[in-house]
């Protein structure tokens, strides 16, 4: 098959799809990259030519910028740890073998199809309105005063909501890693003389090592550009800003497109910063 | 100090009975050999041993103390399971120190014990490798090497060698056998192949459909066959079961005779026939042969012998090794 013919023709196949890819990314990067080196005010006199590094040198200076990577720090990183105990302990749970298990695995994913905007309306109006929503109803009837969520709690309530809506992404990738868990190798444990919280320390957990990891890595790329959620909730006020939510402010409220590109190359430098940390710590699971 | 004594013991799942009253008893130091076709149960019964599942009714004694209801981890038995179950994420030495570790012993008696394992098992140079860093046989000298540290009053074997291709699996055998002369402990076996139960028994137990068909010494088994289902399951090649006139002329509903109990000759005998497949093996050589009257009959013939497919033979069984068989199967004595 790999003749030296058959391989140049896989090549010439394959360059289409390749090249439509590679332009997909490098065409809004180099336009990026462009416009951040660019005073570029769309509504104040449109494009006012090279300004070389000024952008880069406001966007830092702002007063709202190292709140805003700390938000979306502290944001992915309580969403992440939420998903990923609450999921391995859901996991656990709908392996067990009980009535109606189809059915409740089917509900159990359900929120993962809910679109962010829809999922955070309902979350803002049903459950934390301060006056009509079934929270404040709860805490009047044991007589406390009603937790204006979105204000009091606002970074704990978005990753409340996000987390509620990376739930089930995480629960099923780690009930597929229970579920391909060797019995066996429970049963071997078992006449080891492991208890049950040793079995899950020494077996079931680095069995689910490898898909934490993926939970971790692919909630994070996502995790790192939410904005519909803040969008609809907070509008990025009460210390809910985000990098990602900073640069649409700096884009589209302030009109100005240089500002915001460069905000954008940060962004890329912190994903990039942040992917790293994670392959150093969990990546190495991957190997085994 | 292992003896185990099983009293009416069942196993039903649902509506199915896998287990019907089995009544057994294994000695201290004994190597018992469960064997049986495919669905006997004789796994079901070495889980019920281990504590892996529950009985539905009777009683488990070891060491004459009522084990019914204690867990698996304190009834004193380490299991060999047949995909080793060994855990993938530890080296060889935290495999084998896994039990010790959980039992709370302490850390320069489990290396101890651990490097004595190992020497035993040749398992020294792969110490500290991953289990998948092994090979299949290596793996089943952990697994066994796991079993070995915790001194269990018995050991019990789930088909341990089926993963393994023919030549390891008699290397193995004899391995396991070894250590079996060695620690002179108890230990229950579990296979469908009576080349192993043969070989490696002091005592088998013949399951069928969760009954116990006969329990005995493997020659004991093969010499006196309680019935048609032993006599057929034990020795290999298979016996040779004829029905028809020529066993009523035996008084039978079903004459038996083993494959090395035949003599050949090209001139006379009982029976006239013609050879099928003749498989050479230089030490043996396998005789299929079609006999009038009889149907097919397994030969086996000492040696080389110069015959062929389609060559005119005539078999003779030797008078005083013919079994007979009745209507209900049982052997007629």
């Amino acid at each position: 098959m790999a003749t030296k013919n058959s391989r140049s023709a896989a090549r010439l196949m394959m360059a289409p799809a390749v090249i439509l890819l590679l332009g997909w990314m490098l065409v809004p990067l180099t336009m990026t990259l462009w416009f951040s080196f660019r005073k570029y005010l769309p509504l104040r006199g449109g494009d006012l030519g090279w300004v070389g590094f000024d952008n880069y040198v406001r966007f830092v200076s702002s007063s709202s910028f190292w709140p805003s990577v700390q938000t979306t720090l502290i944001i992915v990183g309580g969403v992440l740890a939420i998903t990923v105990v609450f999921g391995i302990l859901l996991a656990l749970l709908l392996d067990q073998p009980m009535w109606g298990q189809g059915i409740v695995r089917i509900l159990v994913i359900a929120p993962f199809f809910v679109m962010p905007t829809v999922s955070a309306l309902v979350w803002k109006n049903i459950f934390m309105d301060p006056v009509n929503g079934l929270f404040a109803h709860l805490w009047k009837f044991f007589g406390a005063t009603p937790i204006e969520w979105l204000s009091q709690a606002s970074v704990q309530s978005i990753v409340m909501i996000v987390s509620w809506q990376w739930l089930p992404f995480a629960t099923l990738i780690l009930l597929t890693a229970v579920q391909s868990l060797d019995s066996e190798r429970l049963e071997a444990s078992e006449m080891d003389g492991a208890k049950p919280l040793q079995r899950f320390g020494y077996i079931i957990l680095p069995h689910l090592a490898r898909a934490i990891t993926i939970v971790v890595l692919i909630q994070t790329i996502f995790l790192l550009s939410i904005f519909a959620e803040i969008f609809v909730t907070t509008g990025g006020a009460f210390g809910t800003k985000t990098l990602s939510y900073l640069i649409f402010q700096r884009v589209l409220e302030s009109q100005n497109i240089g500002l915001g590109s460069a905000g954008g190359i940060y962004a890329v430098i912190l994903a990039n910063i942040v992917a790293i940390f994670l392959m150093r710590i969990v990546g190495k699971n991957l190997d085994a | 100090m292992g003896s185990i004594t099983l009293k009416q013991v069942t196993k039903s799942f649902g509506p199915v009975d896998v287990i019907k009253p089995i009544d057994l008893e294994v000695e201290d130091g004994e190597f018992v050999v469960f064997v049986g076709p495919s669905g006997c149960g004789k796994s079901t019964l070495l889980r019920l041993i281990a504590g892996l599942e529950d009985v539905t009714s009777g009683h488990i004694e070891i060491n004459s103390k009522d084990a019914t209801t204690i867990p698996p981890a304190k009834r004193g038995l380490a299991m060999v399971f047949q995909s080793y179950a060994l855990y993938p994420h530890m080296s060889v030495r935290k495999n084998i120190a896994f039990p010790l570790k959980m039992a709370g012993i302490d850390k320069a008696v489990i290396d101890r014990k651990v490097d004595e394992a190992a020497r035993v098992l040749n398992l020294s140079d792969y110490i500290d490798r991953r289990p998948g860093q092994l090979s299949g046989g290596q793996r089943q000298r952990v697994a066994i090497g796991r079993a070995i540290v915790r001194e269990p009053d018995a050991f019990l074997f789930d088909e341990p060698l089926s993963n393994l291709d023919a030549a390891l699996r008699g290397n193995m055998r004899l391995e396991i056998s070894e250590l079996h002369q060695s620690l002179k402990t108890t230990m229950i076996y579990v296979t469908h192949d009576q080349v192993e139960a043969m070989t490696m028994a002091d005592k088998i137990v013949v399951l069928r459909d969760g009954i116990i068909e006969q329990v005995g010494a493997p020659i004991e088994l093969y010499k006196n066959p309680r019935n048609l289902f032993v006599a057929g399951f034990i020795g290999s090649p298979k016996m040779n079961f004829i029905t028809g006139a020529e066993a009523e002329k035996k008084d039978a509903h079903t004459i038996g005779v083993r494959p090395e109990h035949f003599s050949v000759s090209r001139s006379k005998g009982t029976w006239k026939g013609t050879v099928g497949v003749a498989e050479h093996l230089g030490s043996d050589t396998f005789l299929h042969v079609s006999a009038d009257g009889v149907g097919t009959l397994t030969v086996r013939a000492d040696g080389e012998v110069d015959l062929k497919y389609g060559d005119d033979v005539h078999v003779t069984a030797d008078p005083n090794k013919i079994y007979r068989f009745g209507t209900d199967g049982n052997t007629i004595r």
